[in-house]
Formats: structure tokens, sequence, C-alpha cells
């Protein structure tokens, strides 16, 4: 057993419906009691999409269980053929129908229905939502798959693997990339599982090779393609600048083409990245955690295009722990393997970053620590299914990180001037808002002498000089200052020991 | 996968009721959790169950408010299926853990899961185990919340059975007392409690509780007054205990809430005239309020899919003191016996289905294109989508709706979905 507060992926089903959601004339039969149906507000209501998934679930309830769930299974599984008429059923089970082993693969078989059935056997108790996703994919590719092409493949033809619904900008990094491509000549045959049907998984042998986004779901098939079709894929992911120029590289290279700069004139990250007042953007310490393909690639942006400094570097992906491990000793940092919200909370905690790039957990970790936060990968919130178009991914999706990275620290924009004006009369908490009339600025605070030193350890002299740095930065600094002075045994904060604690933490 | 269906016998007052069964599209009880949770503020809820568990509630819940919220999934995982782990000492080392970290609970709540069903893990046994060893400090309590044998808001109603047998005898010597039974918002308890107090009862308690640590006594001089429709459970085993329940409309409207006071005033014989005295003004300014939305919601035609087992005394609302016609009364459990006295109140020839089978559900109201449609998250925006105007229904266990002067808000969760409509031109 594990304590989960919060959890970064669903369960294993999940992952499927994900798939199931993003094709189109397929249909997911699911094993599985009432609750479960939670599942489909996911995609209606996260997402927004304005039809249901299609899945129907059993729904079977406690007095089913000592008659014949399996019946109501074949019955459920008939049922969706007729209403929804799709050209091939997907059956499985969620974790409670795991338990009681009811075989839908076998049931569904026995239906003898005119459309093809594929099985996904999801084990809801060691695997997790992105592994759900990607298993479901592998059987739907081998299952649709159709013979390797007669004629020549075209070399400039591939196939995109990877969107699902529910995935993180999915759909924006899917046409920006689509984009890219078709900007170099290259033909996109197929893009599975958002929007294909069954049918179209049946071409996919017909392109030259694979571009696989989100590598958590699209590997495994793509490997499979690989050995039975003998079509390459991609490793590059084209996030930021010289992540896409190097997944141009290679697709160029896959593609015969010859070697060419696409730089396109609508990329503005580097030259913003380079303008003087992205100075204060220097060194900046900054947490990454997400997915293993977002916190790679932002740990990649973060260092190299935005010339921040990588204090931490996680992921929940079990699966590609050994990438992150390797990633963070290249970078010097510790690796943080795991799906304990708590842990990863008490890491931000111990690392004092000055952003967190995380998921929507980390935003909420970041919130209460009072630290910026920009959200880079899954789970999901509605705010990451934006009105706009907004990717991650390829020159615009490079944009786009300059944008939401940057805007969580613009208040360190004005930090010099913060500095030359922390003195000044205007600029305190004490300050009523300039646009108010005088009459409702609260009444000054009567002159009292500051409280004892005994409780905070602070001399009076020292406290008064901590009321000169400006409000929104005081917290930050009587924490490190009382830090400093608990590491050394400090008993009383003077306002010597403010110093050597400023100097301490300027490093 | 529509069943025949069958004509139930219904006493003569009550309307026809069908029974339907096919896929449900509702939630399990774990969901009461997010709002109980908020009620018992020194109470911890671990949820024994599956990664699907935890999605649930986290996705339930909507947004990840809380760094570190009062309720928790002890996951089950492969070993402790296969026998490799004993599921008791890891319970009782992650409810040690738990307890380690947050000296603040004061109640434990273990939670039953579909999969804790299905492999009959004894959660009642567990509990009365930790019981002990956290003893006097936490009071460790049990109830099920899977979706085999609970829907929705039958989680609350196993959430407060669990605490009953906890509650203390009341002494036959003291006067009677009024417990008035479901989770409320804490502004609408205390409104209830003035009006008690002004009636003259002296000795009125809630169950839930604020804190673990004021649960009420029950016995034989407990009348029980339910605040909400779906506690048939709690109602039993108070019952057990000697307790009497009050039969009354549900506190939905100016009507059902004056129905609800009177009916209290009934039992313990307090004068008609005190009654008026005391309910005239709440009621006049419920009625007042409900004025202009009435213009707005008349005529309406509402279908409401199984959802809450809030929806006869809605339909009773909507229909008497807003004008609106219901079409089509979803519930997933009808209680008739708690339910009487609003069952009798609904308009005539209203068909009321128990039960449900979601597409079957979806072609009618697709054809009978209702003004309004009451139903669940996953059903909103893609009937909106198809035109239709829809109010999901778990806002209705989110907001204060009860009493005299929430009688206003809820009838706006209806009109809202509509003056929306009027309002966008794109």
């Amino acid at each position: 057993m594990e304590l989960a507060l919060w959890t970064y992926e669903g369960p294993p089903h999940v992952g499927a419906m994900r798939v199931a959601t993003a094709m189109q004339d397929l249909h997911y039969v699911l094993h599985a009691p009432q609750g479960d149906t939670y599942a489909d507000l996911l995609f209606t209501m996260i997402e927004r999409q304005g039809r249901r998934p299609p899945v129907t679930y059993t729904t079977f309830q406690a007095r089913d269980l000592g008659s014949d769930t399996a019946e109501l299974f074949k019955k459920s599984c008939l049922a969706a053929y007729e209403r929804f008429q799709p050209s091939a059923l997907l059956v499985g089970s969620s974790c409670t129908a795991e338990l009681i082993q009811d075989d839908p693969a076998g049931l569904a078989r026995a239906l003898k229905l005119p459309i093809p059935v594929v099985p996904v056997e999801l084990p809801a108790y060691s695997k997790r939502e992105n592994w759900g996703a990607a298993e479901t994919l592998y059987q739907l590719v081998r299952a649709f798959a159709g013979p390797a092409a007669t004629q020549p493949r075209d070399p400039r033809s591939c196939n995109i693997l990877g969107p699902t619904a529910l995935g993180f900008r999915h759909r924006d990094d899917t046409r920006e990339i689509r984009a890219l491509l078709e900007g170099l000549g290259i033909r996109v045959n197929v893009t599975a599982p958002l929007g294909a049907r069954p049918a179209d998984l049946a071409r996919l042998p017909e392109a030259a090779f694979n571009v696989i986004l989100y590598p958590e779901i699209a590997h495994s098939a793509a490997s499979w393609l690989q050995r039975t079709h003998g079509q390459p894929f991609t490793r590059c992911i084209p996030i930021g600048t010289i992540g896409t120029r190097e997944f141009l590289a290679e697709v160029m290279q896959l593609a015969d083409l010859a070697d060419a700069d696409v730089s396109p004139e609508a990329l503005r990250a580097p030259w913003y990245a380079r303008s003087v007042d992205s100075n204060y953007l220097h060194g900046k310490r900054v947490f990454v955690f997400g997915d293993a393909t977002h916190a790679l690639a932002a740990a990649r942006v973060a260092t190299e295009e935005f010339g921040f400094t990588l204090v931490g570097l996680g992921t929940y992906s079990r699966e590609f722990g050994r990438d992150i491990r390797e990633a963070a000793a290249t970078y010097n940092v510790p690796a943080l393997v795991t799906d304990d919200y708590l842990a990863v909370e008490a890491r931000i905690t111990e690392a004092q970053p000055e952003l967190v790039l995380g998921t929507q957990m980390e935003r909420h970790i970041a919130k209460r620590l009072g630290i910026p936060c920009a959200v880079i990968s899954a789970p999901v919130h509605v705010q990451d299914f934006p009105a706009r178009h907004s990717p991650q991914m390829g020159f615009e999706g490079a944009n786009v990180l300059f944008d939401t990275w940057v805007h969580p620290l613009m208040m360190g924009l004005e930090e010099h001037l913060l500095s030359m004006f922390r003195e000044d009369f205007e600029f305190s908490d004490q300050a009523a808002p300039s646009h108010l009339p005088q009459s409702s600025q609260p009444a000054p605070a009567p002159a009292v002498p500051l409280p004892a030193a005994v409780a905070t350890g602070w001399t009076p002299e020292a406290e008064r000089e901590l009321m000169k740095i400006p409000f929104f930065v005081r917290g930050k600094a009587r924490r490190n200052t009382e830090r400093y002075a608990a590491d050394r045994g400090i008993g009383q904060i003077t306002v010597e020991a403010l110093y050597e604690a400023k100097a301490h933490h300027a490093r | 996968m529509s069943v025949p269906e069958t004509l139930l016998p219904t006493a003569c007052a009550t309307p026809p009721v069908r029974f339907e069964r096919g896929q449900r599209e509702v939630f399990c009880g774990l969901t009461g959790i997010v709002w109980l949770h908020r009620k018992i503020q020194d109470a911890f809820f671990l949820v024994v169950g599956s990664r699907t568990c935890a999605h649930l509630l986290q996705s339930a819940a909507g947004v990840m408010i809380f760094a570190e919220p009062r309720f928790g999934t002890a996951i089950l995982e492969e070993r402790d299926l296969a026998g490799l782990a004993d599921a008791n000492e890891e319970l009782d080392r992650i409810v040690g853990r738990l307890l380690e970290r947050r000296p603040d609970i004061r109640m434990l709540f273990l939670v039953g899961s579909c999969p804790s069903e299905v492999i009959k893990l004894d959660l009642g046994r567990a509990a009365q185990r930790l019981d002990r060893a956290h003893a006097p400090g936490v009071r460790v309590l049990s109830y099920s919340g899977s979706g085999i044998e609970t829907t929705f808001t039958e989680g609350e109603d196993a959430c407060l059975a669990a605490l009953v047998p906890a509650m203390p005898q009341a002494s036959a010597a003291q006067e009677t007392q009024l417990l008035v039974v479901g989770a409320l918002a804490e502004i609408v308890e205390d409104q209830f409690r003035r009006i008690f107090a002004e009636l003259g009862l002296r000795n009125v308690a809630f169950l839930p509780p604020r804190r673990a640590g004021e649960l009420p006594p029950v016995g034989p001089n407990t009348k029980v007054l339910l605040a909400q429709p779906f506690l048939s459970a709690t109602v039993a085993v108070l019952e057990r205990r000697g307790a009497h329940r009050i039969p009354a409309l549900f506190p939905l409207g100016a009507e059902g809430t004056t129905g609800w006071i009177r009916a209290v005033a009934n039992a313990f014989g307090i004068a008609a005239a005190r009654v008026t005295a005391v309910t005239e003004a709440g009621e006049r300014r419920a009625q007042r309020a409900l004025e202009g939305l009435r213009e707005e919601l008349a005529g309406k035609r509402i279908f409401m899919f199984p959802d809450s087992q809030l929806e006869v005394p809605l339909a009773r609302f909507l229909s008497r003191e807003l004008d609106m016609q219901p079409i089509e009364i979803g519930t997933p459990y009808l209680n008739r016996d708690l339910l009487s006295a609003e069952l009798a109140l609904l308009p005539a020839g209203v068909p009321i289905v128990e039960g449900q089978d979601v597409e079957a559900q979806l072609d009618r109201c697709r054809a009978a294109r209702p003004d309004l449609t009451l139903c669940g998250l996953g059903l909103a925006n893609p009937l909106e989508a198809e035109g239709l105007a829809t109010k999901w229904s778990i806002e209705l266990c989110f907001t204060p709706i009860h009493g005299y002067d929430q009688a206003a808000d809820l009838a706006g969760l209806f009109s809202r979905p509509l003056a929306r409509r009027a309002r966008l031109r794109v």
C-alpha cells in the first residue's frame, strides 16, 4: 500500500480512454463499476470536449457480483456495437473488474461481432495512465497496421505518433509540428491517435518514418513499427529553439533532404533572451518537475536558452527514471523520481528555487511557498486548454515558453528599481494605494516599541533594518537570515548578522 | 441495454415510478468526502482503494486547493493483492505515519472502495483495532463509499450511519432532543439554530458535528429531522438506538422550509401561532426573493437525470414555487418512505424513473428538447454542444441551498444557465 494525497497520473484505463477519445470511429467497452464513469468529466469538463468519450461502462453493482457480471459485459458490448456502430471495439477492465477476472477479451470474441475487437489488459495495481495510453496505442497499431507497403515509400512522408485527448497542449503541438514538417515538403501520412480512425492505422506502414512527440505514449508503438515495418523514428523532442532545430535536422536526414536552415521570422525567443532587459533572468534558480519528456526539455531550455541555473530535476514518469537521473548528473543536481507529492514539496522547499517549472501540483506548492511557477507538463487542468493556439513544441512553442516562464518572474524586472527605492516613503506596505482618496488611508500605526527580541531572536535595530527592505521580499529576507542564524547557532540577530546573511545568500 | 420496464406498486397518492436498468452515469459514494471533510474539520478520510479512487477524488474536487488535504488514498498494489504484504499491517503502518504527521486529526474514517470490497478487506475490524491503538486521541471508524454499493450521496449516508454507534447515550431524564441530520453549510446550520431557538427548543443538535469531539447524544428521547433525503441507512441506525424520525418535507424553498419547521413544531407540540410568528418573516423574504426568478423560470420544462437523490424535493420546489414543468424526474434510488410528503406534492403524471440507463435516457431527453436539463458533469457539456441548456447537479451538494434565505440562491442555480444563453450573442 502506498499513501497518496494527490496523484500525478490516473489509472491505466484512463490512458486507454485518452487514446480512444482522441480517435474516431472506435468505441471502448470498459468493465467497471458505476463510480468509474467520473472519468468522462476529465474530457467534458477539463478539456471541454463537446462530445462524450466513446466509452460504455458496464457499471456492475454488488448484487451483480453474485450473479453474472460476464453476461452483463456481453450485453454492454452488444448494446455499444448496435448503438454506436464503430468500426472497431476496444475492450478491457478497470481496477475492480480486474479483480473479478471476467476476461473481457474472450467474452467479446464469443460475441462474434462483425468488427475487429482489440483487447487491452492494463494491470491497474502496478501501472499508470501514461503506460495505459502507450499500451493501448501499441495494441491498436499492432492490430491494424497493415502489411508492409509494396510500392517504395516516399522518403518525404512520415506519421506523427503520440498526441491524445487530455494531453498537455497535444492539440497545438500537433498543429505546429505538422506545419513545420509540411514546410519542409514532408507529407504527414497519418497522425495518431489524435483524429485517426482504425482504418488510418492500417496505412501507418506507408510512411517512410515516424515522428514521436511524446515517448511516454508513442515509444512502444514506434519501436514495434521499426521492428516490424522497418520505419525509423525520431529521438529529438522539438521543445525549445535548439530542440526544434535538432528535431528538424533529424527529420531532414530521415527524409533524405539537404540540410537547410529553418528559422522563421516569427521566432522571437532567442532574441528576447539576448535583449538587455533579460539580464535579470541570468542565473535564476529553477526547479523542474514533470513528465520525463517535458522535464528533460524544460531543463535544457531553462539552462541553454534562458540562462537559468538548474537546482533540481525530477519526474513522476518512473519508466523514464533513468533518463532523468542521467540528465540530472550532467547538470550536477539531485534527481527526483517519485510520484509522492509531499516528497516533491520537501525537495522544492529545500532547494529554495526562484522559479518552479512543474505541473499543476507544483503550482500549488509554489504558491504556498511564495515562489513564481509556470506549468510545463500534465496532469492537466482546465487552464491547460487555452482558447488560443499555444503550443509547447516548435518555434512558436519556443515563443510560448519564453512568455509563460518569464511572466511569473516579471516582478524581477523591477528588481533594480526596488533596491533603488527600498527606503522610499511611498514604496512600503504602510502606504495606501495612490489611486484611493486620502481619507481611506488607515490611521498611521502608533509608534509602538518593537516586540521584545526574545521570540524571534531579532534585536530591535535589526528588526528596524529589516523593515526597510521592500515588503514583498521582506519575508524571504527574514527566512534566509533566520536560517543563516540557526545554522550558525547565532542567538541574537543583529544588523551585522542580517548583512552577513545577505552576503551569504547572495553567493 | 434497457431491461423491460416494470411498473412498481405505488401508494395511491404517489405518481407512477418506472425502474430502469442499464449503464449508470453517476459518481460513487467516495465523492461525498469532498464536502464531508470540510464539514467535520478535524476528521481525515482515508480511502482504502485503487489509483482510480485517488484520481476520482482529486478530479471531483475539481481543483487541488489544499496543499495537504484531509483525505487521501491508501492505494492497493500488486503485492497487497498477491498476499505478499499483509494488508492489515500495511494499513497500520500508513495510519501510524499519517497520524504522526497530522497531530490535529481527531477522527479517522477508513473508507471502503470497490477493490477493498471485492477482496473482502474487513475495514470494520481494522477500524476497531486502530481505534484501540490510537485511543484516546483519535477515534477510528469505517464505512463503505464503494461504487458497487453506494451512489454519490449514499456515501454521506454511510458515513453518518458509521458515526451513530460512536454517539453517546442520551440520558432518559433529559429534555427531548431535536437532532437535525445531514451535512449543511455552516451558515445554514446557524440560521436553523436561530429558528429552532425562537421556537423555544433548547436541546437541538446537528449530525455531522463540526468537530469530532462534539458528537451529540442519541436515545429514546431523540427526535430526528432529516435535512437531506438520502439518509435512509442513518435513520435506520438512529431508530435502532431508540430515536424517532419526524416525517417532513425537506427544507428546499419557502414551502419546503416552512413544512420542515412545522413538522418539528407538531412533534414538539408547539402552538401554531408561535410557529407562524417564527416562520412568517423568513417565508415572506424567500417568496419575495423568488418572485423575479419565477418570472424567468415559469413554464420552463426541466428534465432531471438521476444523481443526488435530491431530485424529488427539487422537482417539488421547482414546480410549486417557480412554476417550472418537470418532464422526467430521474433518481438513482427512490425512498418512498422518506419522500412520502414530497411525492404527494408533485404535479400529477410526471414520470419518475428510478435507476438509470443513460443511453435510453439521453434519447428521451433529446426527443423532449427540455428548456433545461439537470445532469452530472460528464453529460453537461455534450448536451450543451447539442444545444440543450444544462445545470450541473454536483453544485447542489457544494452550494448552500437549504432554508429560506437560500431559496433564491437555489432557484438562481436553475435560472443562470438560461439567462446566460439569453445574453450571449456568440
